[in-house]
């Protein structure tokens, strides 16, 4: 391993100082970090390590009802606190389908959001990768492209963003706040990862020095507790990125759809809030047929690129059922397999 | 490093007998506690660490490497290339017998296969050694590589797997599909596999002099140490090789590869101990795999279900520069009679590192295929698959007309069945749904595989203090051999598990044969069984021959040995304790050797296989085309059973693996770089917990007094064979929809459902 300084600064301040210099990147669970940087993807000259910083590790409610999760609140964490899980029973599901029950209790909301892509071409170093080394080319292009995007992607990138975590916040108009030199700000999730465009290497909105110090959910999120779904399809029951998800969030008002969220993840460099498919929803009966008309306005501008045409046609399924599992109601304990189809199935014992 | 001691785990519940016994795992609590030690997790003093840089191309030449920027780097001692390397004694290219592969050994810059050794840093620090390694960054001239199975001209190889014919034929094949009423024509594709053992390949050497010491896990003591020695031109006796665990083998570590080589080589080069362990991606290479293969079968089957002829056809690929063919189609040599059978092969050669055998090698990949086949023609038939495989029973080993040397398979197929409740199953596809509304699919397969029994010798001795000492050089690589050959050992000089010291796993001891082909406990438990005997009828000399003893006169075969004593047969009154006989002889103990061996007249008489039917259930939701296994039933006759619970949990293992077969496994190599793109067990998906279903394996009871001495057949690798059939025929029986390309994928389904 490329030999690299560690600082471990007392305050988050000195840690944006720190992390502002080139070379330096931040070091929470390390869960992603640490194996790029064994396979040599990433080798940054000095790890910024924040685990230790106060203020960063809580769930708290603000009295306009927002929810603030610090940024090292660790995935399990949160997925398992009782609050939590009951008003955004999506986003609890979502945490659980992702990783292993190991990863999970690393695994920081942070270092979730900001986490790298899953394409192999950008792993494996032999490969040219746009993302890896700006301008060096694409080979996922006319490579192995089962498991790339269907929107927004370009002839640049066609990477997806693997978080499972990103989609029902996205869907949730969830609000980053961001110490960075400047500084505290905030930008909607939404804003937070960036298409590839022409310069895929460019992740997110970012800064050097910038540190993702909370996630906040407004108080409109607790709206759909009632009726709030995430579903991955996936290669294998557990332990596995999604090929396609989607969380669906609804409000449902005397029989008619109040408002609608809809997020689809595996299919962008970015978790893809599905505006367009919510507008159909809203103010109409939550019945299959509007589903379907959703679903399609949803993947209107999705196209394959690569050996993945079958992700539209699994993506708009998913939406579909995501809805439908959403209008059925939140069920009132999180299945033993979270965001599974399976999810129903008797003899499911764990994830 | 210090004896393993065994026997500090509690001690053992046991009644009667040993053989048959459910013991749990002697070295279990050595392994819950972290205490056994792998060849990984020794450090003797002054050792370095060597890390392998391998090719980012396919096929071309090194032409550069920095390595001055590696020596650079603090803590790098040493880089080996081609240019700076101890000579090996021969040239590793030479095949000096059939269980030789070749191997990269830094002999020139030439490139054959994607992550194959280029270099060697050696380092003070694991850390150090990697980034020396990083900083290496080689230049290439890249030639175009040939990836997968229409690459080039296809070939008939001159042999498949170990020496078997390419093609076997029986009657005439066109003349019975002409003949026949119901036909199906159909091609199956297998991927490319990795054996993915938990523990990666791993040695830590140390030289002292001319004398080599070598800690690394292996199926093949001697084989390695005999390879060893020619490739250093080193006595057998100047080596000694520690392998008391291993992490997994599963065939990647039966025969010698580059990587412990180079780890040899390194501790020579620079004349202190080295660890050297491959990363995960690095296993994707140099220390074999499962070919892909694509198979081609043609049934014909006349008005009544009667199999009139079966054309089996498989393409497989080998590496540009050694020879290893998956046999996959010899799979249709023995389960089903029809009067014409072919089997055939043909190969291209691509830049890959040489396949080699994976559990099951052929049986895995030619049973998914032909249980596939065998299910499609039933359904032609309009057949019960259960039914149709029962008319097509084979009471003779079909190509060879042999008998079998026993063959409880309809017993299997009953009990299987039984359990499954198979009589309830929809004949038609698409009919079964379970609460939630998922797509509901009952299948199944037949299991097989040859009962193989290789030559082993054994060490037993009875001490002083009447306890018993068996020795043999076997491998416990996660089956339980320390357990099922120690109750062999026990049984051999009639004592309790607990009084015989059994001692395996290194090279010092006697030769144990490869634990491969489903026949160690076979091979080294007839050896045991006949040391034992050996060394008991020494001590029966001793008493039967002293008219002191109890027993004089009574002649070597009018003895049995039973719980540390020997009896009279026709007095159990009469016997004295073996250190009775001992301590009035004078002796400090008797000792005696003992061989196992396959019997040549049997095997010219019997076909030995072992068999089993495995019933699966899986569920499909009927939009998105995710498949789960939610059941699985397999029934197996495999001879005698040593330990049910080290049987069960390799059938549970084996049946696992099937599903995975027909569900998950697939290394995904890139068309154009031959480069294997999910190298990591992130991507290569094997089963997690979550996918393996409640398992349910019986164990046929089945006597054979032909197959050798114990009447073991194994059980090392039949619960793939059948179990990915079986998975594979739920499915289609679950949707109606038939994917011959494995492993069967959500797109396969996603727009047919």
């Amino acid at each position: 391993m490329k030999p690299f300084d560690y600082v471990r600064p007392a305050t988050v301040s000195e840690a944006v100082v720190a992390a502002a210099r080139p070379g330096a990147a931040y070091l929470a669970a390390g869960t992603n970090l640490l194996d790029l940087m064994k396979g040599n993807i990433s080798r940054p000259d000095r790890l910024v390590d924040v685990t230790h910083l106060d203020g960063l590790d809580a769930i708290e409610t603000l009295p306009d009802g927002s929810l603030r999760i610090g940024a090292l609140v660790s995935n399990a964490d949160l997925a398992h606190d009782p609050a939590f899980a009951k008003t955004y029973p999506a986003v609890a599901e979502a945490l659980l389908s992702g990783a292993s029950a190991q990863l999970r209790n690393a695994a920081t909301v942070g270092g979730n959001l900001l986490q790298r892509t899953r394409c192999a071409y950008f792993y494996d170093t032999a490969s040219r990768c746009n993302k890896r080394e700006a301008g060096s080319g694409c080979d996922a292009r006319e490579g192995e492209s089962r498991g790339h995007a269907v929107l927004g992607w370009s002839d640049s990138c066609i990477a997806t963003h693997p978080s499972d975590f990103c989609v029902p916040l996205v869907a949730l108009d969830a609000v980053v706040e961001i110490e960075g030199r400047g500084g505290r700000r905030e930008i909607a999730l939404d804003e937070l990862h960036r298409l590839p465009g022409n310069s895929p290497e460019r992740e997110s909105a970012l800064e050097p020095g910038d540190l993702v110090v909370a996630v906040r959910l407004p108080p409109a999120a607790r709206g759909f507790a009632a009726h709030a779904r995430y579903l991955k399809v996936r290669d294998r029951t557990s332990y596995a990125f999604a090929v396609v998800s989607a969380a669906a969030a609804l409000r449902i008002e005397n029989g008619k759809v109040a408002e609608a969220r809809i997020a689809l993840g595996g299919v962008a460099a970015k978790p893809w809030r599905a505006r367009a498919a919510e507008d159909v929803l809203r103010g109409v009966a939550p019945t299959a047929d509007a589903f379907q008309e959703a679903a399609w306005r949803a993947l209107t501008d999705a196209k394959p690129s690569g050996d993945n045409a079958f992700k539209i046609e699994l993506a708009r399924r998913i939406v579909v059922r995501a809805l439908r599992l959403a209008a059925a109601g939140t069920p009132a304990r999180l299945p033993a397999l979270p965001a599974s189809p399976f999810a129903s199935t008797s003899g499911a014992i764990h994830a | 490093m210090p004896e393993l001691n065994l026997t500090s785990a509690p001690a053992h519940l046991r009644h009667g007998s040993n053989i048959g016994q459910p013991l749990t795992r002697r070295d279990g609590v050595l392994k819950v506690t972290g205490q056994a030690t792998y060849a990984a997790d020794n450090h003797p003093p002054g050792m370095l660490f060597a890390v392998i840089a391998v090719s980012g191309i396919a096929h071309g030449r090194v032409v550069s490497l920095d390595v001055a920027a590696a020596k650079r780097h603090p803590g790098v001692v040493d880089v080996m290339t081609p240019d700076h390397k101890p000579q090996l004694a021969i040239d590793p290219e030479i095949k000096t017998n059939p269980f030789v592969f070749r191997m990269e050994t830094l002999q020139s810059n030439e490139v054959r296969y994607a992550n194959q050794p280029i270099a060697v840093v050696i380092a003070e620090t694991l850390e150090a050694a990697t980034e020396g390694a990083a900083l290496l960054a080689p230049r290439y001239e890249t030639l175009p590589p040939l990836v997968g199975l229409d690459a080039g001209e296809s070939f008939v190889p001159p042999v498949v797997g170990v020496g078997n014919p390419t093609e076997n034929h029986l009657g005439d094949v066109e003349a019975g599909l002409a003949s026949a009423e119901k036909r199906i024509d159909a091609t199956y594709e297998t991927p490319p596999q990795y054996h993915n053992a938990m523990e990666p390949h791993a040695i830590v050497v140390q030289w002292d002099g001319d004398r080599l010491s070598v800690d690394m896990p292996t199926q093949g003591l001697m084989l390695s140490l005999a390879r060893i020695a020619e490739l250093f031109g080193i006595a057998h006796d100047k080596i000694h090789i520690r392998s008391p665990f291993l992490g997994g083998g599963f065939g990647s570590k039966g025969l010698m590869g580059g990587p412990p080589v180079l780890g040899i080589m390194a501790a020579k080069l620079v004349g202190r101990p080295i660890k050297l362990v491959l990363r995960r991606e690095q296993m994707y290479g140099p220390v074999g795999h499962r070919a892909p293969t694509r198979q081609r079968l043609r049934i014909g089957a006349d008005s009544e279900g009667r199999l009139t002829a079966l054309d089996h056809h498989a393409r497989t690929v080998s590496s540009m520069f050694d020879d290893f063919y998956e046999p996959a189609a010899d799979a249709s040599h023995t389960l089903y009679a029809a009067p014409a059978i072919r089997t055939s092969h043909d190969a291209v050669r691509v830049n890959t590192g040489t396949p080699l055998f994976m559990r099951a090698p052929g049986e895995a990949t030619g049973s998914i295929a032909l249980e596939s086949a065998i299910d499609e023609m039933a359904w032609a038939c309009g057949m019960d698959p259960l039914a149709f495989r029962l008319k097509n029973y084979a009471e003779v080993e079909p190509i060879s007309g042999k008998p079998f040397s026993s063959k409880a398979l309809r017993a299997c197929y009953e009990q299987g069945a039984a359990r499954f409740g198979w009589a309830k199953r929809s004949p038609q596809p698409r009919q079964m749904r379970d609460d939630a509304g998922l797509l509901v699919g009952w299948g199944m397969g037949t299991a097989t595989f040859p009962a193989l029994m290789f030559q082993a010798e054994a060490r037993a001795a009875i001490r002083r203090d009447g306890s018993g000492v068996m020795e043999i050089g076997a491998h416990d690589m996660g089956q339980g051999a320390w357990t099922a050959l120690a109750q062999i050992a026990a049984d051999a000089v009639g004592l309790d598990i607990d009084r015989v010291t059994f001692k395996a796993g290194t090279s010092d001891l006697p030769d144990a044969g490869i634990a491969g082909g489903s026949a160690h406990t076979a091979t080294a438990g007839a050896a045991i069984h006949s040391a034992g005997a050996a060394v008991i009828a020494k001590l029966a000399d001793l008493a039967t021959g002293d008219e002191r003893s109890p027993l004089f006169g009574a002649g070597n075969t009018g003895v049995i040995a039973r719980d540390g004593r020997l009896i009279r047969r026709d007095d159990e009154s009469r016997g004295e304790s073996y250190a009775e006989i001992l301590a009035r002889a004078g002796v400090a103990e008797v000792e005696a050797r003992g061989t196992g061996a396959p019997n040549p007249a049997a095997m010219e008489e019997y076909a030995m296989h072992a068999h089993g039917a495995v019933f699966a259930e899986v569920k499909v939701d009927p939009e998105l085309g995710q498949i789960r296994v939610t059941r699985m039933v397999g029934a197996f006759a495999a001879g005698r059973i040593v330990n049910p619970r080290m049987v069960q949990s390799q059938l549970f293992g084996g049946m696992i693996w099937g599903m995975s077969f027909a569900l998950h496994e697939e290394a995904i190599t890139d068309r154009r770089t031959g480069r294997i793109m999910n190298a990591n067990l992130g991507e290569y998906h094997v089963p997690v917990n979550a996918d393996v279903p409640p398992l349910d394996v019986i164990t046929v009871e089945e006597q054979d007094p032909h197959v050798n001495t114990l009447g073991i057949k194994g059980v090392g690798e039949i619960g793939i064979t059948g179990s990915a059939g079986a998975v594979a025929n739920a499915v289609w029986h679950a949707t109606g929809v038939r994917v011959r390309r494995f492993p069967i994928r959500i797109e396969d389904l996603l727009t047919q459902l």
